[in-house]
């Protein structure tokens, strides 16, 4: 038997228009724990997909324990013992443990069919045990933290005698303690001879537990090396190590009077006393990983989500927003970050989408929409933003991205906004699009907008920003000037690595 | 390849749109015409005057309740009161004005006013409430205002109103039935509401995609609101054109008319998954069920036999739908 329990070569994986892996090789040995590590959008997810059959490669070759496989669905991966355990956890909550941890393989009494509780509770039982968890087995599974269901998951697998285990941030989630449980429990499975692919962002947990750690960018593997050749300056610089391809476009604008002060705003559970302040003509990017909490401070601030404490300015004034109404009453303007599920309405047309928030201001007597008003200044924001094709009837989802994004920003040109927040503005929209929207953000700027953008690319997010805010956990760990700050700086305060004193100014 | 070609292919994507949803629009039409041409040639009497009207006016109530029910089916809800709210509205009018003896003016105030009321409260109990589903709230209120109407009238009709408030039922103007030209006033105010006024648009909006709509800047609970009170108050109305014409107001009218009302939306090309349908194909849709009753009658089938091909007419109808579904699909992929 070899000594590899999985070997990949060559692996490549295209989506129409982008190449997501490409040429990726690995070898998984019995019982190891190999770390993958890359920064959002590196191919992770990717990868882990293509492991488990929900993709299926384009190029390349999967041996596992040394004959070739191919897996059209996770139901053939699972059958020769890979599995995968995601940040969000597939246990049914109104099940019982055991239940979760049978479910698909019930164990039956002999000659009547029926199910055996007794004999899957006991070896329910068992497995948590095993893993140092004693709990009752017969409890539904919602009436225990996120740290033991996802020991019930790691049972789950146990019973069904996997030899590798796939787990994406299983940390993300989970209290100090939990972590600790989770760590030690890594070990026992590896005891076991079960493999274990470990992706995290916490590097200390990386370096804390992995045997071999591999970093992948841009889908592609860089490198793979043993935990003892690894510190966290080497991953973190193999993580980022690129230069900065795309161009970005400066505003030239000044930066003028504060529009917007927020101060102490806190959601419990979400947001942790964040404060900062956005001039008029200014730029903030906000950096960090994906769940740092940026995309909930936006919605806090737009009155999207609730919060439970905080003081919001506008241009000095204190306001209260309760809801997106208020906030877009104040001028502000939010360009979600998923474009097909909260920005557009797919199934309506360009004229309905680009004036769904300024549709009052093309009201006469009060009430009834000027139809011959609303095309014409349809007409010249499509003329304006270049969308293509430039049909105001036609439907939003025949768009491409780049065009779908522009409608968005249309619908918020005609809301008259002044403090614009970016959620991950170029996600899925392709190069040239994305330098249209660089352009467009400067404009603004220029125009005397106060802007904020979020994005999880980093040379985006140097690119276009005056000043950059990380955040890491619901807090803001680092405030950086674009002009002096590096890929790394800006990493160790996203992942926490380094404590990184961050004090307002 | 990629750099020169995308917007032809976009034009070539828009046209086929645009003849998708002039096929869209003119589908109920085209099967309202080939049920007419059938009924034509199978019944000598089908396309008289006499005839035609009879369907106008048969199609009146049906035709009043849907153009509410649309609206609350665009928002991707339901409204089953409506029939319930048509029986307690009219036999609290048939109280005021028979046994009280009040003006009937105030009598159709009353008849208006409870329709809204109880439309805003199912509104209220969807939103403020956050009941999970129009479906529970108006189940609710089907319930309770069917049961109110029993209690308030001991179970039995009230008849003999004055001859103003069956005007609106039983009158004529020339040839035409008074009920079929409020439909037209009615469909055409609709019309304009629904495309030339913000809360019109903010309905179709609200059923396309709630979450983008509520992150615009548009108070989702109050467009919900306003949509099943004016439900409401079309159900009130259709009951007023009842009673016109069978002079009566009785607890248990408007029996099962709500699914008449769902079927003339449906039928008429709105999606149950909310943000499309119109006006106009909601009359032709309510058309349709009453030229094909008005058919088989002629034809002399039975009503048992009715009930089946209306719903086979349902199943159909909504079946064309999924497809059409499934071919926008295919050109979003």
């Amino acid at each position: 038997m070899s000594e590899y329990f999985l070997s990949l070569k060559g692996i490549c994986k295209r989506f129409p228009g982008v190449s997501a892996l490409t040429d990726v090789s690995l070898d998984i040995k019995n019982g190891e724990i190999h770390a993958l590590c890359g920064e959002n959008g590196a191919g992770k997810s990717t990868f882990i997909k293509i492991l488990t059959g929900v993709y299926q490669s384009n190029d390349g070759e999967m041996l596992c324990e040394g004959k070739v496989v191919r897996f059209n669905n996770t139901q053939e991966s699972f059958s020769l013992g890979i599995t995968a355990i995601y940040q969000e956890l597939s246990i049914l909550p109104n099940l019982t443990v055991a239940e979760n941890i049978f479910l698909g393989r019930e164990l039956r009494i002999p000659g009547f069919g029926l199910l055996d509780y007794r004999k899957m509770n006991h070896l329910a039982k068992t497995a948590l045990l095993e893993l140092g968890i004693d709990i009752d087995v017969t409890k539904t599974a919602s009436e225990y933290t996120m740290g033991y269901q996802q020991m019930i998951e790691i049972a789950r697998a146990l019973i069904a005698n996997v030899k590798l285990i796939i787990m994406d941030e299983p940390t993300s989630s989970l209290s100090g303690r939990e972590v600790d449980v989770l760590l030690k429990n890594i070990h026992k499975l590896k005891e076991k001879g079960i493999a274990v692919i470990y992706i995290s962002h916490r590097l200390e947990e990386v370096l804390a537990i992995a045997d071999r750690i591999t970093v992948i960018r841009d889908g592609c593997k860089i490198g793979t090396m043993e935990r003892s050749e690894a510190d966290e300056e080497k991953i973190i610089r193999l993580m980022v190590g690129r230069t900065l391809e795309e161009k970005f476009p400066r505003h030239q604008a000044q930066k003028g009077d504060i529009a917007l002060r927020v101060r102490n705003l806190n959601q419990r559970g979400r947001l942790n006393d964040i404060s900062f302040d956005l001039h008029k003509g200014e730029v903030i990017g906000f950096a960090g990983l994906v769940g740092a909490g940026r995309t909930e401070l936006a919605r806090a601030v737009f009155g999207a989500d609730k919060i439970d404490s905080g003081i919001i300015e506008i241009f000095g004034k204190q306001v209260k927003i309760n809801s997106p109404k208020d906030a877009i009453h104040h001028g502000m303007a939010f360009l979600t970050e998923d474009r097909k599920g909260q920005g557009l309405i797919l199934m309506h047309d360009i004229i309905v989408n680009s004036t769904l928030t300024g549709l009052k201001k093309f009201c006469k007597f009060g009430y009834f929409i000027d139809q011959k008003m609303v095309v014409a200044e349809v007409d010249e924001m499509m003329r304006e933003l270049q969308i293509h094709p430039a049909i105001p009837k036609m439907t939003t989802r025949l768009l491409s991205g780049g065009n779908q994004q522009k409608v968005v920003i249309a619908k918020w040109l005609c809301s008259k906004a002044k403090i614009f927040i970016f959620d991950e503005p170029t996600r899925g929209i392709d190069v040239g699009a994305k330098v249209e929207v660089y352009n467009l953000i400067n404009r603004l700027v220029n125009e005397g907008a106060a802007v904020i953008v979020i994005s999880s690319e980093l040379p985006e997010v140097m690119g276009i920003s005056d000043r950059i805010l990380v955040m890491n956990s619901g807090k803001i760990t680092g405030e950086f000037s674009c002009l002096e700050v590096t890929p790394e700086e800006i990493l160790k305060a996203a992942t926490g690595g380094i404590n990184h004193e961050y004090k307002h100014a | 390849m990629n750099t020169s070609t995308p917007e032809v292919q976009g034009h070539g994507g828009t046209q086929k749109t645009q003849f998708r949803q002039l096929i869209k629009k003119m589908g109920s039409l085209i099967g309202l015409i080939g049920l007419s041409l059938v009924l034509t040639f199978a019944s000598p009497y089908f396309l008289t005057m006499d005839n035609i009207m009879n369907v106008a006016r048969q199609s009146a109530i049906n035709s009043l309740i849907a153009i509410g029910m649309l609206l609350a089916i665009l928002t991707a809800g339901i409204d089953l009161s409506v029939g319930s709210i048509l029986a307690l509205s009219t036999v609290m009018m048939g109280i005021v004005v028979v046994k009280m003896g009040m003006s009937p003016i105030i009598g159709v105030g009353v008849c208006l006013g409870i329709g809204i009321l109880l439309g805003w409260l199912n509104g209220m109990m969807l939103t403020k409430m956050s009941l999970p589903h129009p479906f529970i709230s108006t189940l609710g209120t089907m319930n309770v205002a069917r049961g109110l109407a029993l209690i308030v009238t001991a179970a039995s009709p009230i008849s003999n109103f004055p001859t103003s408030i069956q005007f609106l039922g039983a009158a004529f103007i020339g040839p035409i039935p008074v009920s079929f030209i409020l439909v037209l006033v009615v469909y055409a105010a609709f019309h304009v509401f629904l495309n030339y006024t913000t809360v019109g648009r903010y309905i179709y909006a609200v059923g396309g995609n709630p979450e983008a709509t509520r992150l615009s800047g548009i108070s989702i609970d109050k467009v919900l609101i306003i949509v099943y009170a004016i439900s409401g108050l079309m159900a009130a109305l259709g009951g007023l054109v009842l009673v016109g014409r069978v002079n009566s107001a009785y607890p248990l009218a408007g029996l099962g008319y709500e699914f008449d009302a769902i079927a003339a939306c449906i039928i008429g090309g709105a999606s149950f998954m909310g943000g499309e349908g119109t006006v106009w194909g909601t009359l032709i849709g309510s058309m349709i069920m009453a030229v094909l009753r008005n058919g088989l009658n002629l034809l002399s089938v039975s009503a048992e036999m009715q009930t089946v091909a209306i719903g086979i007419v349902i199943i159909l109808a909504v079946y064309i739908d999924v497809l059409r579904h499934k071919a926008a699909a295919r050109v979003k992929a």
